[in-house]
């Protein structure tokens, strides 16, 4: 016998028949299916293999909370592993594969690790596996050895490498009352919140909304509870002020009622509808949160629990009442609580026959007893199961007679036929989203179980409202009246509307017997994926990891893929009994984000395939159309060479620097961060942030400028335009553009908030071309009006206004490259037009364009630093700046920057290289003054920047070098083992070419 | 996180870049009190529960603000200016979005 | 005497049925003074009870934990070890801690699964690369083994890498150290309990320390949740606790923020990847656990906290850069975040020193680079606290260095936490 698809009943739709495949075999299922339920219905028990012992699995449970049924879902080549069967809906196309097997789900090899059970106990890894102390395998060689075949057993799933196609997308979303969970409370706590007017959101994991009441023979208000369910669902989706998420998990309850939820969107679509994304993440601010997230139903833990064929009670209702699935057709049940009766009775009604029902109770109430006549099922009450039978498949369980106070079993085993046993061991209210919350949940000895605590104990930053199962009022009547009382206080409502819906139900003890465990011969499973058994708990007690932490991380129970939901509460039972303490004592697991896993595509949302915006200048397109190769600088994209076709990257950089010397050269600058600085006081707050003085400045005049941090360490460079008396346009390093701009705004808010100054990022306001070479001013005057170029007009640092085909310009001669040069700012919508007027006019000079490459190498040359210098470590004095350290006032950095760390002679100081075997240098060469190149030592410094100096003929570097200074004229060696690359070099001054300047100063 | 900013109303912390410890006072400029420079620059209180805290609305009005928030549950309690003179204007301009 | 573990001592319990295995360290009751007191039950705190007791022979030291044994940030870390440091005082130090790494688990005779998969830095522009070239070459000067690799070289290491040239940060090739890697970071803290434990030292849970008691200046003991202890000597390593253990003694500021960093596991996979791989155009970090979880995480949330828990914008931004390098984990779930309190310090590097009150030893400023440090950490602790006086290993890594100017600045960032 096995498991069958009913004739009648259910919430699918018999109608729609959907194709899809499994492990290669073609199925039907129905619409409304789970990939679970269509499987069980064709008569599938074997779902999977556990993690470490490979034992064959069937389904626990029927939600989200399935530690078994692992599943990878294909979509082409796209894989996405460790799926719970329950949770994927199935749609024509679907195809699934089993996985963690070898070569079978039928027949896996690794199952032999099952023979090694009482060696493969919690913890052995850490016992064994060192190895020997000498030979080839000593050290780390022999666990490594072995990992290698470890973790080739290990994992569940296979990740790909090929990219997801689909789309994700973020959802920033704002409500009055956000509820989580669509059972009874939900239902009521949403319909109450949205009529007080609130906004409401609504969200559940499941497709259905309606919670129990999808499996449940209740009524309420004299109709089925799921018509009940259907009708308010229907009322919440006419109104306006109500936003219906199904589908949707809440999994992260962060600060300030911010909570996290993943909709999925598509997955259950064959295709997605035009434009939509396969997940949506929903970031909600909620300005209060019902928590309605009902409770998880818990696996007894005896020998043969984890056979295919046994699972949750109130599994296998939802798959006969919901699914239309009978689990199986000769089913026996084991409780210890009244809730399993209900399955008893649901189950014989959809027509399978109930052959015993064994309750460790030897006292049972008559409304259970008059159920299980009902069901017709033989009670065995006193009575535990104390072992399984089968194969991959369950043939039948044992019972023997149970006392509940000693744990002690008497009396013969009887063996009972079945295909299907069904086991409630009591229910955990769902708390995680509340302990994420920072609520501490309190123990209820009478309910066995974690609640959450009350809403006074709440973490201040999260406000949440509890109501039904949650709270552990696991009936619909209580759950109903505490869902309205949660959604009216959580809108803030104080009107008491109309009567409650009536329920219609049988009453059970909610409390269950404080049964556990049964100890007989036997594996018994705790953490069904994990493998983790009562012996491996008690293990752990006799080995002293037994606060429940360490329980978890020692023998990884609640460590797997299902976190614990389903046993958590055994384990923590089981521990609680080997130390002979009560339950709460051995501690209470903190829950932490998510609740259940969350795709990671979900969560880049828009940034995947997209990581960072793209920073272009406005000449960007001008580059591309003219040969550019770009180069990428945090985020954005500048010219690296202006290649010509066959040139390598050293030949145009070295054509680009030598016409630049012998005529002229232009490059686009719009990088340079730009900071206007303006007001009263405008001059004396440059005065504090540089290091030199800028109230001295004239109007029409540029100075260039140092600035350090405030613990005397450089930070950066650049030049400051005074445009007026109270206006400055104060240029920095690309790379330093949004830290200077904060640096300044911090000590005009916090500490200068006297000084009457503001400052503006400008950066994307100005298109900037430099300009230089000897031909420089001839090209500038051949396209300016409006202004002189001349030496008079604009002297070195001067500035002129003036316009270029018609736009107007700021031009100011300044040089970073040696040569007599100029940079010319425009507005940025006008960059493109004022750089091809340049480039025209610079055609009769040979004019060139140059990229990053050979701006580099023409600073090398002057000995110019940037941030490869100024790194973070490096003072004024290291960098030969000290001559900019005004004495006439105190600046940024000025009180710090005499410390003993700071003037130390060993100090890395900025040295030129020159290398004298005419080789290349390499960039984060070090420098030794003694060359070993088989053991290499002595390190005395590194290379900052290198390249081919056109102009003077040789390889050249700048470096940071101990001593720097007092090393000119002598000789050392690089050392680059990374590379190979050792050989002699001469230190020489920084300044390499024309240091008196006369080339710019002209 | 939730930041509430005097102009710009509630925002997501993502907005805002944390700029440490509230209390520290820099000396004055010319001050050559080493001591006092150094706890300026490298000594912080970090306490476990309230502290006094500067951050700046960097993706927002970019103003910087003095939050005193608990570092054990990261409740704020209070949120102004550091520059403590137009304070008012922008509560009211705050209460006029809200 | 508790065993040796070996296969064979599992062998010769799995046919007792398991029931012979001792608790891997006793449970004793405080006594009422020791040589010296350590207070912190985490990797730091146990590896300098294990060494003062193995090297230095001090074997009356307790060691003081508020909660359980390795609840800190060894139990809540990433587990990377490496030593791919780029200034000489940080690279010695943790190849130091290497050295100790690659013999502990025999040392230990407890299996901390150190596994030298390697660690690679992705560099994305040239001069990325050539900033990883100075610190690989930093590296080679001191005797440390790194390499530079080419994306082709990359792209064999982790199939599942998008080296492509149309990546926004395209991989233009990687610095690797070969014999970094992983470690089974609670049985690192288990591995010195037991060894600790074993030379006879009193390991002690659940003992918080609400005080110290003092002799005008001189620190002569602690009270604590069970009672008063005396000792000669009391040593601080609580990491991201130091802020408020410090204030216990009357020290109201230090040069240290405690900032929450949060980590992140997948749902188990069959082997993806087998190395440690950061991202260079971000913080972004990954291995793959024995488990099969891909272990990971980026930089910290960056606002004071003791909370440990942070909030959503990092989570969104480590997931984003996790697919920027790896666009085939779309569909793969992230399973359990968790967060940890670094201890930052000004220039993100550590304090292991004497002082700063008489009687008085600080171990701390980890940042969240401690785990990888245990061993060495341990060693130089214990030996500055059995001499009074630091080794050559720990003598940079002073508390007053920051105010001297001295600072140890692998970032360069400044004294901004934060950034460090």
């Amino acid at each position: 016998m096995s498991p069958r698809r009913t004739d009648t009943g259910g919430r699918i739709d018999r109608l729609k028949t959907i194709r899809f495949t499994f492990d290669g075999v073609a199925f039907t299922g129905h619409a409304g299916d789970t990939l679970a339920s269509a499987l069980l219905a064709n008569g599938v028990t074997l779902f999977g293999r556990s993690f470490k012992y490979h034992r064959p699995r069937g389904l626990l449970t029927a939600g989200v909370e399935e530690p078994n049924a692992l599943v990878t879902v294909l979509k082409g080549e796209v894989r996405e592993p460790n799926i719970p069967a329950t949770m994927v809906e199935i749609h024509d196309g679907l195809v699934a594969i089993s996985q963690n097997r070898f070569p079978s789900l039928a027949w896996d090899i690794h199952a032999v690790n099952q023979l090694g059970g009482k060696i493969l106990s919690a913890g052995f890894y850490y016992k064994t596996f060192m190895g020997p102390v000498i030979g080839p395998l000593k050290g780390t060689r022999f666990w490594m050895f072995c990992e290698h075949f470890i973790r080739r057993a290990a994992g569940l799933g296979s990740a790909g490498s090929a990219k997801d196609p689909a789309r994700y997308e973020r959802m920033n979303a704002f409500c009055d009352v956000l509820v989580v969970g669509s059972g009874p409370a939900g239902l009521m706590a949403a319909k109450a919140a949205a009529d007080q007017g609130a906004r409401v959101m609504l969200a559940d994991l499941e497709p259905r909304f309606g919670g129990s009441t999808n499996w449940s023979d209740e009524t309420i208000d004299g109709a089925p509870a799921a018509d009940w369910a259907r009708r308010t669902v229907t009322q919440l989706e006419g109104r306006d002020n109500v936003r219906l998420l199904p589908r949707t998990t809440v999994w992260g309850y962060y600060d300030n009622n911010t909570l996290a939820a993943l909709e999925r969107v598509s997955d259950h679509k064959e295709q997605p509808a035009k434009g939509e994304p396969r997940h949506r993440y929903w970031a909600i601010r909620a300005r209060s949160v019902v928590l309605a997230t009902g409770a998880f139903e818990r696996p007894l833990v005896f020998p043969g629990n984890d056979r295919p064929g046994v699972m949750l009670a109130h599994a296998a209702e939802r798959y006969a009442n919901e699914f239309g699935v009978l689990p199986g057709e000769r089913i026996a049940l084991f409780t210890n609580n009244d809730s399993a009766y209900r399955a008893a009775v649901a189950l014989k009604k959809a027509g399978a026959a109930i052959v015993a029902i064994a309750d460790v109770r030897s006292e049972l109430s008559p409304e259970m007893r008059k159920l299980a006549t009902e069901a017709e099922a033989e009670i065995f009450a006193g009575h535990a199961v104390v072992a399984t039978e089968g194969g991959k498949a369950l043939s039948g369980v044992k019972v023997q007679r149970f006392d509940m106070v000693t744990g002690a079993l008497t009396g013969d085993e009887r063996s009972i036929h079945a295909d299907c046993l069904l086991m409630s061991g009591g229910w955990s209210p769902t708390i995680h989203l509340a302990s994420q919350a920072g609520a501490k949940a309190q123990w209820d000895a009478a309910r066995q179980a974690f609640l959450p605590p009350k809403p006074t104990q709440h973490g201040p930053t999260q406000q949440w409202i509890g109501a039904g199962a949650f709270t552990g009022s696991f009936s619909t009547a209580e759950a109903i009246a505490e869902g309205r009382a949660a959604g009216l206080a959580a809108a803030g409502g104080t009107s008491t509307p109309a009567a409650l819906p009536t329920v219609e139900a049988v009453h059970g003890d909610p409390d269950p017997a404080p049964v556990f465990e049964i100890r007989a011969k036997g594996k018994s499973f705790v953490d069904f994926q994990h493998d983790v058994t009562a012996e491996d708990v008690r293990l752990a007690h006799r080995e002293g990891f037994v606060s429940v932490e360490h329980l978890k991380r020692y023998t990884t129970l609640g460590m797997a893929t299902d976190q614990g939901k389903s046993s958590n509460v055994p384990g923590l039972a089981i521990m609680a009994e080997a130390l002979g303490k009560p339950i709460p004592e051995v501690g209470t697991t903190r829950f932490r984000p998510p609740f259940a896993p969350v795709s990671i595509g979900s969560l880049a949302a828009e940034r995947f395939g997209d990581l960072k915006p793209e920073r272009l200048t406005p000449m960007h397109d001008w580059h591309l159309a003219n040969g550019a190769t770009m180069y990428s600088a945090g985020l954005w994209y500048r010219p690296m060479i202006y290649g010509l076709s066959g040139e390598t990257i050293e030949q145009a950089y070295v054509r680009e620097a030598k016409a630049t010397r012998e005529s002229a050269g232009i490059v686009d600058v719009s990088t340079l961060g730009k900071i206007a600085v303006q007001g009263p006081d405008a001059a004396a707050f440059l005065d504090r942030v540089y290091t030199n003085m800028f109230s001295t400045l004239a109007v029409g005049k540029a100075r260039y400028g140092l600035m350090l941090r405030e613990d005397g360490f450089a930070f950066d460079d650049g030049t400051t335009w005074r445009l007026g008396e109270q206006d400055f346009l104060m240029t920095t390093t690309t790379a330093n553009a949004g830290k200077v701009m904060q640096h300044l705004e911090y000590f005009l808010d916090v500490i200068w908030p006297d000084l009457k100054v503001h400052v503006t990022s400008v950066t994307d306001e100005w298109a900037g071309a430099a300009i230089g070479g000897p031909k420089a001013r001839q090209i500038l005057a051949a396209c300016v009006i409006g202004t002189a170029v001349d030496n008079a007009t604009l002297p070195f640092m001067g500035i002129v206004h003036g316009q270029i085909a018609g736009v107007p310009v700021m031009i100011c001669r300044l040089s970073f490259s040696g040569e007599m040069a100029f940079e010319v700012y425009s507005g940025a919508g006008h960059g493109t037009h004022v750089w091809e007027a340049l480039i025209e006019a610079g055609k009769p000079f040979g004019l060139v364009t140059y990229g990053l490459e050979a701006l580099g190498t023409m600073r090398i040359e002057k000995g110019h630093v940037t941030g490869a210098e100024i790194d973070g470590r490096t003072t004024a004095r290291d960098l030969h700046l000290d001559w900019m350290l005004s004495k006439k006032k105190p600046f940024i950095g000025s009180a710090m920057m005499d410390r003993e760390g700071l003037i130390a002679s060993d100090r890395l100081e900025l040295v030129g290289l020159i290398a004298l075997d005419n080789r290349p240098l390499s960039g984060g060469a070090h420098i030794v003054e003694a060359l070993d190149e088989a053991n290499p030592h002595g390190s005395i410094g590194h290379i900052t920047a290198c390249c081919y100096s056109p102009a003077l003929g040789k390889h050249i570097a700048l470096a940071l070098v101990q001593g720097g200074k007092a090393r000119h004229g002598t000789r050392a060696h690089v050392s680059d083992p990374l590379r190979n690359r050792f050989g002699p070099v001469e230190i020489v001054s920084n300044h390499f070419y024309d240091p008196e300047g006369t080339r710019m100063h002209g | 996180m939730l930041i509430t900013c005097p102009y710009c109303g509630p925002r997501d912390v993502i907005e805002f870049t944390y700029q440490g410890d509230g209390n520290r006072e820099r000396p004055d400029p010319a001050s050559q009190n080493f001591e006092a420079w150094n706890a300026y620059v490298y000594d912080r209180l970090n306490p476990a529960g309230d502290h006094n805290e500067i951050w700046q609305h960097s993706g927002g009005c970019r103003t910087h603000l003095r939050v005193v928030r608990n570092t054990l549950t990261h409740e704020i309690s209070s949120v102004a200016f550091v520059r403590g003179d137009h304070a008012s204007t922008a509560r009211r301009k705050a209460e006029d979005k809200a | 005497m508790m065993a040796e573990y070996s296969a064979f001592s599992l062998l010769a319990n799995a046919l007792k049925g398991n029931k012979d295995w001792k608790p891997a360290w006793r449970k004793p009751d405080p006594k009422a003074s020791y040589d010296v007191i350590i207070i912190g039950g985490g990797g730091h705190g146990l590896a300098t009870a294990y060494y003062l007791a193995k090297e230095h022979g001090i074997t009356n030291v307790a060691v003081l934990e508020k909660g359980w044994l390795g609840s800190g940030n060894v139990g809540r870390n990433t587990t990377a070890v490496r030593s791919n440091y780029l200034l000489p005082a940080n690279t010695r130090f943790y190849e130091h801690s290497m050295k100790l790494w690659e013999g502990l688990s025999h040392e230990l005779n407890y299996n901390v699964m150190f596994s030298q998969r390697g660690c690679l830095n992705l560099a994305h522009t040239p001069a990325q690369f050539d900033d990883y070239a100075r610190r690989g070459n930093a590296m080679r000067h001191l005797g440390v083994d790194a390499e530079l690799m080419t994306p082709a070289q990359i792209k064999r290491l982790i199939p599942a890498l998008d080296i492509s040239s149309d990546a926004r940060f395209p991989v233009v090739g990687g610095l690797m150290q070969r014999r970094a890697g992983t470690a089974r970071h609670d049985a690192v803290a288990w591995g010195y309990a037991r060894g600790a434990d074993r030379r006879g030292v009193d390991i002690i849970e659940n003992c918080e320390v609400t005080g110290f008691l003092r002799d005008g200046d001189r620190v002569t003991g602690v009270t604590t949740s069970r009672g008063d202890i005396r000792a000669k000597k009391v040593a601080v390593a609580v990491a991201g606790s130091t802020g408020r253990v410090m204030q216990l003694a009357g020290i109201e500021t230090m040069p240290i923020e405690s900032h929450v960093l949060q980590a992140f596991v997948t749902e188990s996979l069959k082997p993806f990847i087998d190395t440690v791989v950061t991202f260079g155009m971000g913080h972004f970090y990954m291995s793959q656990s024995d488990k099969g979880g891909l272990v990971y995480g980026g930089d910290i949330d960056g606002y004071n906290s003791y909370a440990q828990r942070g909030n959503l914008p990092i989570v969104d931004e480590v997931m984003s850069e996790m697919l920027a390098l790896f666009p085939g984990l779309a569909r793969v779930r992230m399973l359990r975040s968790w967060g940890g309190v670094c201890d930052m310090s000004m220039d993100g590097s550590p304090i292991i020193t004497t002082g700063p009150l008489p009687g008085m030893y600080l171990n701390c400023g980890w940042c969240y680079g401690g785990f990888k440090a245990t061993p060495a950490s341990g060693w130089t602790f214990a030996w500055t606290i059995a001499k009074d006086e630091p080794h050559d290993f720990n003598a940079p890594f002073t508390l007053d260095r920051f105010h001297r100017g001295l600072v140890i600045d692998d970032k360069g960032q400044g004294a901004n936490p934060r950034l460090h």
